[in-house]
């Protein structure tokens, strides 16, 4: 690596074609539509480059902070559900003997196959009111009310409502918890692959049970990956528009349809740049405060 | 077993992965307070042994007892042992401190007691000043003392070492043999360390099992397992030897008459038994090299030197001897001198007395 620091040309050679992708599609892109967020719309939709806060005034109304915030707790809580879920996968997979390990990796990332519009689709033939739960359910109970008939009580059960589980924010959260769930298994597998099983029997070994060792021990030191999957599945969560869209409700709105309505039905750009920052400045600050952390620690180390 | 019931009883113990079998029907009995190494080449099964002490492994077959109770469906953290990992395995994310004081805290130790015993667990291995350090700024030989000190904090019957020098430099090495030996005569705990280097083994064991194989070839202490191996792996494990294959000839008031191939007839004081095709050996440095044939009672073979190995405080000879075995002769460089008195393609007669002579049954 060091080698690599001082021979300039060899690392220009390996690092220039990743920064050029990144500069040109993804750093100059997310700098105009920072400039459009103090822009101004144009009657016909153009966006009129401007020095105005409007845009920003308007997206902390209180209408648009509710949004926000709606976005927030269902995307934290997807988060957290993907990591009950995911890390007694992962662990699993971490420790299961060498020769199962990429046949269940395959398994956690089988979906990836299928295209997500197809998957969040398939949701709606599961869970619809003529769907497979609800279908299941109503066969169920013609069975019973023919047992009941037979017993002498006809009425007792009534007519089978199938129950409402589309168009909620609950079916947002299980769309945004299954799509989202490998991208929480995957980092998360990989750090518990690469830990050294003798922390763990030296917790043992000292006299602590399961559970304090899973708490104590296996989790500290989980901890960049359950940082990191957890960050990239709040991220896409609270950003994704497509599962609101199909499977939420009326109310299951959220920031990502927001901002996607302002940039393709209302053309409304410079507002909907603006949405996108309000939502980016905090992961900016974010990342700034732990370069800023990780600094001050390498310099707390060295002078020790 | 002459005096105290053993602190570990260890009775035919076997232990299968699949079809291997990594330890093999072994017996063996430690005593309270010793210093016990589990000596073999590595695929011996020694840690294999020594992870089913410490309970992170169950036995196939056979029985072992800690302190007279039977351990057998007793998880590690019951089990009145602790163990000195060979990463060390101090946890990176807990200060010194709190790496030491973990085992106390898991068990239910008073705060107002865990602080005493921490700091006075950290003095025993003098890092009474690092107590707020992460592993991170420490060096290995001082991670390897934390880990030593969180298993002695616990006050173990027995402490399990496993490898516990292998990751450090020579020097260092050296250092940690002897704090070890200084530790364990001061805590006055069992220590049972396993190891594959023999020098480990000789200078630090009250006694050692040698073991090949999933096998235990011999159990003895140190000068036992050097002057009276019972058989040929275990002279080749511990030392250097020089060995010859022979028949036994015949045998008679502790004396036995060997057939050497390539060598004819030699008598050497032996008192077991022997018969059949045995080993014939002797250590480098209890030979002696002359230039015309020796007179008395000795052993000698004819040989042509064909390696001299300079270092320093000795050299190792290497001689093409008559009966086609290789033999090395160690001579201690006692004198001032650079140039070796002996050079390659010298013609030498190395010999020995009939009584460095060692009987190889096995």
């Amino acid at each position: 690596m060091e080698d690599w620091r001082k021979n300039k040309r060899v690392f220009a050679v390996f690092m220039g074609p990743a920064t050029f992708w990144l500069l040109v599609f993804f750093t100059i892109p997310v700098i105009v539509i920072w400039v459009y967020s103090f822009g101004e719309r144009g009657p016909l939709g153009q966006t009129y480059l401007a020095f105005s806060f409007d845009n920003y005034l308007r997206a902390i109304e209180p209408i648009h902070l509710k949004i926000l915030w709606k976005s927030i707790w269902i995307g934290g809580l997807s988060t957290f559900l993907c990591l009950i879920i995911g890390f007694p996968v992962a662990l699993g997979i971490a420790f299961a003997p060498d020769r199962w390990k990429n046949p269940l990796l395959l398994v956690v990332v089988l979906p990836f196959f299928t295209n997500m519009l197809i998957r969040t689709f398939a949701w709606i033939v599961v869970l619809g009111a003529r769907g497979i739960v609800n279908t299941g359910l109503g066969w169920m109970h013609g069975q019973l009310d023919w047992l009941f008939t037979l017993a002498g009580q006809p009425d007792l059960l009534g007519r089978f409502t199938p129950l409402g589980l589309l168009y909620n924010n609950y079916t947002v959260i299980v769309g945004l918890v299954y799509v989202h769930l490998p991208f929480l298994i995957l980092p998360l597998y990989a750090t518990l692959e690469k830990l050294d099983r003798s922390y763990l029997e030296a917790s043992l070994d000292l006299g602590a049970g399961q559970w304090r060792t899973f708490f104590s021990v296996l989790a500290p030191l989980a901890m960049p990956g359950i940082v990191t999957g957890c960050m990239l599945v709040f991220i896409l969560s609270m950003g994704n528009f497509l599962i609101p869209d199909r499977l939420g409700g009326t109310d299951s709105l959220m920031i990502g349809n927001l901002i996607a309505q302002e940039f393709i039905k209302a053309r409304d750009w410079p507002f909907g740049a603006a949405l996108s920052f309000v939502v980016m400045y905090p992961v900016f600050i974010f990342f700034a405060a732990n370069a800023f952390r990780a600094r001050y620690l390498e310099r707390a180390r060295a002078e020790t | 077993m002459t005096d105290a019931k053993p602190i570990i009883s260890i009775r035919n113990v076997t232990k299968r992965f699949g079809s291997v079998v990594a330890v093999d029907n072994v017996s063996i009995d430690i005593r309270p307070g010793e210093f016990f190494a589990l000596l073999g080449p590595s695929g011996c099964g020694k840690t294999t042994l020594l992870r089913m002490l410490a309970g992170f492994e169950t036995t196939s077959e056979g029985e072992i007892e800690i302190d007279g109770q039977p351990m057998f469906g007793v998880s590690p953290n019951k089990r009145p042992v602790n163990m000195v990992f060979q990463s060390y395995a101090v946890f990176p994310h807990m200060t010194v401190f709190d790496n030491v004081a973990y085992g106390l805290k898991v068990t239910g130790v008073p705060k107002n007691e865990i602080t005493g015993q921490v700091n006075e667990a950290l003095s025993l291995v003098h890092l009474e000043d690092y107590g707020r350090r992460k592993p991170d700024q420490l060096s290995g030989g001082q991670r390897q003392r934390v880990a030593l000190a969180r298993a002695l904090v616990k006050k173990p019957k027995v402490l399990l070492l496993d490898e516990p020098l292998s990751a450090l430099d020579a020097k260092l090495r050296e250092a940690m043999r002897l704090e070890l030996v200084r530790l364990q005569h001061s805590v006055g705990i069992t220590f049972i360390i396993v190891t594959h280097d023999q020098d480990e083994a000789l200078s630090m064991a009250d006694r050692a099992a040698v073991m090949d194989r999933g096998v235990v070839r011999q159990i003895a202490p140190p000068g036992e397992l050097y002057e009276h191996p019972n058989g040929r792996f275990v002279a080749d494990f511990i030392g250097k030897v020089n060995m010859l294959e022979a028949k036994v000839a015949g045998q008679s008031g502790g004396e036995l008459v060997v057939e050497v191939n390539g060598m004819g007839r030699i008598v050497v004081p032996h008192d077991g038994a022997a018969a059949g095709d045995i080993g014939i050996a002797v250590r480098p440095e209890k030979t002696i090299l002359s230039a015309d044939k020796p007179g008395g009672d000795v052993v000698a073979l004819k040989g042509k030197v064909c390696d001299v190995a300079y270092y320093g405080n000795e050299s190792h000879i290497l001689l093409d001897t008559d009966t086609g075995v290789q033999f090395t002769s160690t001579v201690q460089n006692d004198a001032r001198r650079v140039e070796s008195s002996v050079v390659i393609g010298d013609n030498l007669w190395i010999s020995w007395a009939p009584g460095n002579t060692l009987v190889l049954a096995e």
